[in-house]
């Protein structure tokens, strides 16, 4: 399969980018969409241009390090899957196809199509814990979790925290992953200890990081690879009301 | 000259000695703890976790990791499960029996005091997690849910979906989060230890470069924590994450760690085989396929390119059944991976090249129903259709073996430190407890072990005596580490040749594989001894880095890593050919059976090889330390 390409370029923050056109011919079907960007590499390397920048690691959709925004869609076509999981074959051939970073006001371009992802990373330090010291945890099935909250809890869980939630939403918004993380801690019994002060400081930080807000659009839910659901953005609105009611009850 | 190593196993009977040890180790007082610096390299289950625990005592902890965050460590992409010994199944699981089947399944060949405090430490683990908010699975009571794995007669694995890596790695993240936002760890992301600093004899202190930058920095430390995971990636194509590599642990050996067992390396024996030379990473399947699938491949090798339909029954080799008639399809790792690899190479493989076998579902799908089927495995068929565009529900799979994890590592003793006095080294990054062969749902148990309980109660054992020792970073030591580790660089962006360092790193990934991967002799680890420092020197030759070393430049990072690959694979050779008998993963073609078993030979090789580096050009210098075993008794694996 032949395809042209059209790759965001920026040499880092500072500097404006460009999309560049290049061509790749003969790819195989089976070529994952990595790959197809690693033989261009390739190709630039012999021709003495520097390859293009992108992050992965895992290349199995679970690490959330890959980000690409494909002809205007975070992770691309193959919905639900990271960028990652994405093969040549459900492209045309001879298509184009644009490929940029994500694109969040509060994720700065490194370079290329990698970005910087590290105010997640922050959201979660603001309180996206349990204080349980290695040493003092009480036997582990002495906390009784109903099956349907266990389950319940892993689906929010399953987050990987890639941010194409927030590349997807026009107002550049994480509330997805926020809202992922503080429904798995508040949905089990050992999260309730610290459940009002953890949503109130991770929201601040949210906030703070210049995130957008939510007008509950869902083209989060739509890209999302792990599937988060769009319900679990309602439960941090209940959350945080309930959280912001106690505070003021002076509780 | 071949010295003696000790391990340092405190006295007592098994069973008590990791509590008396406790009892007699020295102790930092908690006011004291804030003096120490303590580096930590490495953010997966073992690093993440030691870094947490340290920061809450109240140690000063700087945390290292080559990913832009720590949570994608590349723990995060286990399946599984992990083990622990909690018997809540009732079915006669118990501290000795998980003990018992890690020796055992490591065919003998790791320590008994140190698998029997893992297997000790196992339930505080699940204990810790679940404190933590690990949702793991449940039952309809609210208790917690086990599944069985390979090697064990017992249901003692734990496990949260198919992502149980993911949600302990998490957990370890949180509580790293945690000591972050209290100032008690500073984390480092995209930051690459380049070498480790020795000062009098100790390990005082890293060289790191800063990947988004290129900045060099010094950090000086009271003793510096390994935690950098395996090597399976020397192979080029495994089923680890890209970025896992040798470097952090080479570096050190190269600064007079020993390197113990290098050429245990496992092979996973279900996993979707290449597709094309491209081709960069390969996907696990689970081994739990086998419990449904029959592994088949065509009896004549002119069928090998004809649709598996069209090929009758009476024309299909399943060899396993075959070969191992009480086992049959659900014969252990390496043996099933060996004879997947012995059809192939007799040209029997199926799919592109000719390196996969079928397994097929038909029979199953035809006893049982495509909806049950679906309901056991459907997420996995699901990842095979993505990756390879085939329905397995009408088509068998096709599977072919793959590099998965590596027991071998730097060698620790029993307080989990290395040779090198102040350098411990935690999770796979050592050669502690798997032997010659890991089993299943152990590697997540062992790496929350070391972090959570053994390296925060072993780590005070070293430090007591060294108060006020930490040197400045402005010691000649760190400069002169600083100045190698910039020559390297330099060197490497200046050979500008022709060749890429994919190109280098697969030819050497295919010749490991060959000559050093499920099975192994004299004569082809005697050629590949001369043919790696060949390619290597072609490398420095012709390797062809574009790019600068002042900005974020993925080339010159994957260079470096590829160039101690290409050094570190002579040792592993050099291991596999020292090491003259087979044993659990490690398969010597002159060591077998009669039916082509493992032959273990305990009287000369019941040890642990831990090699010294001697200097460039130089060979490296063998230490043994010899194996005993007082509680378990040694015996022959049979799977017929
Ligand atoms: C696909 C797959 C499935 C698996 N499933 C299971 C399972 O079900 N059960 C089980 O028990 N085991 C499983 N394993 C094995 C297990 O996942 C690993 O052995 C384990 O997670 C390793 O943890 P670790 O903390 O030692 O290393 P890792 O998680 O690999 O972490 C290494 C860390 O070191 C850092 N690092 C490395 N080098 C440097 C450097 N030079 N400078 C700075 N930082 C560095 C990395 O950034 C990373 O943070 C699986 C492995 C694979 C590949
Ligand atoms: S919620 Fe979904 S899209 Fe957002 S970070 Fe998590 S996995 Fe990615
Ligand atoms: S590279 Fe890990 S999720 Fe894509």
């Amino acid at each position: 399969m032949n395809f042209k390409l059209k790759i965001w370029r920026q040499t880092n923050a500072q500097t404006p980018g460009k999309l560049v056109d290049y061509d790749v011919r003969d790819i195989s079907p089976h070529t994952s969409f990595l790959e197809m960007l690693d033989i261009l590499n390739e190709q630039l390397l012999g021709r003495g241009e520097e390859p293009i920048a992108f992050d992965s690691d895992c290349r199995e959709g679970i690490c959330g390090t890959c980000a690409l925004t494909v002809n205007g869609e975070a992770h691309g076509p193959d919905h639900p899957g990271a960028v990652c999981e994405l093969y040549m074959r459900k492209f045309r051939d001879g298509a184009t196809i644009t490929i940029e970073p994500f694109r969040v006001g509060a994720f700065p371009i490194v370079k290329d199509l990698v970005i910087d992802r590290s105010p997640l990373d922050r959201i979660v330090q603001a309180g996206g814990f349990i204080s349980a010291r290695a040493g003092s945890a009480p036997e582990a099935n002495s906390i009784l979790i109903p099956k349907h909250d266990a389950d319940l809890a892993m689906e929010a869980a399953a987050c990987i925290g890639c941010g194409a939630c927030a590349a997807a939403c026009p107002n550049g918004s994480a509330m997805l992953f926020t809202a992922a993380k503080v429904s798995h801690l508040s949905l089990l019994p050992q999260g309730y200890p610290e459940r009002e002060s953890r949503v109130l400081k991770m929201v601040r930080v949210m906030d703070a990081e210049g995130f957008g807000n939510c007008t509950n659009t869902y083209e989060c839910e739509a890209v999302c690879p792990a599937e988060i659901s769009a319900s679990f953005i309602a439960k941090l609105n209940r959350e945080y009301a309930r959280a912001r009611l106690r505070k003021s009850a002076g509780e | 000259m071949i010295g003696t190593l000790d391990p340092k196993i405190p006295p007592g009977p098994l069973a008590q000695k990791w509590r008396s040890h406790r009892d007699h180790s020295r102790l930092v007082s908690p006011n004291n703890r804030r003096k120490f610096d303590i580096i930590v390299v490495g953010s997966g289950l073992a690093g993440g976790s030691a870094a947490a625990t340290l920061g809450e005592l109240g140690y000063r902890v700087k945390c290292f990791c080559f990913q832009d965050s720590a949570r994608r460590a590349h723990s995060i992409a286990a399946q599984g499960g992990i083990n622990a010994a909690k018997n809540y199944q009732n079915d006669g699981d118990s501290v000795y029996r998980l003990f018992h089947d890690t020796i055992k399944g490591g065919d003998f060949r790791s320590r008994e005091a140190n698998v029997y405090r893992l297997a000790e430490i196992s339930n505080n683990i699940i204990d810790q997690c679940v404190a933590q908010g690990v949702p793991f699975a449940r039952e309809y009571g609210g208790l917690l849910a086990n599944r069985s794995f390979g090697g064990a007669q017992v249901s003692r694995t734990f496990y949260a979906r198919g992502q149980t890596g993911q949600q302990l790695l998490l957990g370890c993240y949180q509580a790293l989060c945690r000591q972050i936002a209290r100032d008690t760890v500073r984390m480092f992301p995209q930051t690459e230890m380049l070498d480790l600093v020795i000062v009098d004899g100790q390990a005082k202190g890293i060289i790191t470069r800063s990947l988004c930058s290129g900045k060099i920095d010094r950090h000086a430390a009271d003793a510096v924590v390994l935690a950098t995971g395996g090597y399976g990636n020397v192979f080029y194509l495994s089923t680890n994450a890209r970025g896992c590599n040798v470097t952090a642990t080479y570096r050190a050996y190269k600064r007079g760690a020993l390197f113990a067992n290098p050429a245990f390396t496992q092979i996973h024996p279900t996993c979707i085989p290449v597709s094309g030379e491209h081709q960069s990473k390969l996907t696990l399947m689970s081994e739990s396929l086998r419990n449904d699938g029959r592994v088949w491949v065509p009896k004549r090798k002119e069928d090998r390119d004809k649709p598996p339909g069209e090929i009758p029954e009476q024309e299909r080799d399943y060899y396993l059944e075959r070969k191992y008639p009480s086992y049959g399809n659900l014969a252990p790792r390496d043996i099933s991976s060996r004879a997947a690899k012995e059809v192939c190479d007799e040209g029997r493989g199926v799919g592109p090249g000719g390196r996969g076998v079928y397994l097929d579902f038909a029979d199953a799908i035809k006893r049982l129903g495509e909806d049950t089927i679906r309901e056991r495995y459907g997420n996995l068929f699901e990842v095979y259709e993505k990756i390879t565009g085939e329905n397995a529900y009408k088509v068998p799979m096709r599977i072919y073996p793959a590099v998965h994890y590596t027991m071998g590592g730097l060698w620790v003793d029993y307080d989990l430190m290395s040779n090198v006095p102040g350098l411990f080294v935690i999770g796979e990054a050592n050669f502690s407890d798997h032997g010659a062969n890991r089993l299943g749902a152990s590697a997540l148990m062992q790496g929350l072990a070391d972090g959570y309980f053994i390296l925060p109660n072993t780590l005070p054992n070293y430090l007591a005596s060294q108060m006020g020792k930490r040197p400045s970073p402005d010691f000649p030591e760190f400069e002169n580490a600083e100045n190698e580790v910039r020559a390297r660089i330099e060197r490497l962006l200046t050979v500008n040749g022709t060749r890429s360092l994919d190109s280098f790193h697969r030819e050497l990934g295919v010749l490991l594989w060959d000559q050093c991967g499920m099975s192994r002799h004299e004569k082809g680890l005697r050629e590949s001894l001369q043919k790696i420092p060949e390619l290597r020197e072609q490398f420095w030759r012709d390797v062809r880095v574009l790019g600068s070393d002042e900005d974020f430049n993925q080339s010159l990072e994957r260079a470096g890593r590829v160039a101690d690959f290409l050094e570190f694979a002579e040792l592993m050779c050099m291991d596999a050919l020292e090491r003259d008998e087979s044993a659990g993963a490690h398969f010597r073609e002159e060591h077998q059976t009669a039916d082509g078993e493992a032959l273990r030979d305990d009287e000369h090789h019941a040890a642990v090889f831990a090699w010294e580096f001697q200097g460039n050009g130089q060979p490296p210098k063998l230490h043994r330390e010899p194996l005993r075993f007082e509680t378990v008794h040694l015996t022959q694996r049979s799977y017929k």
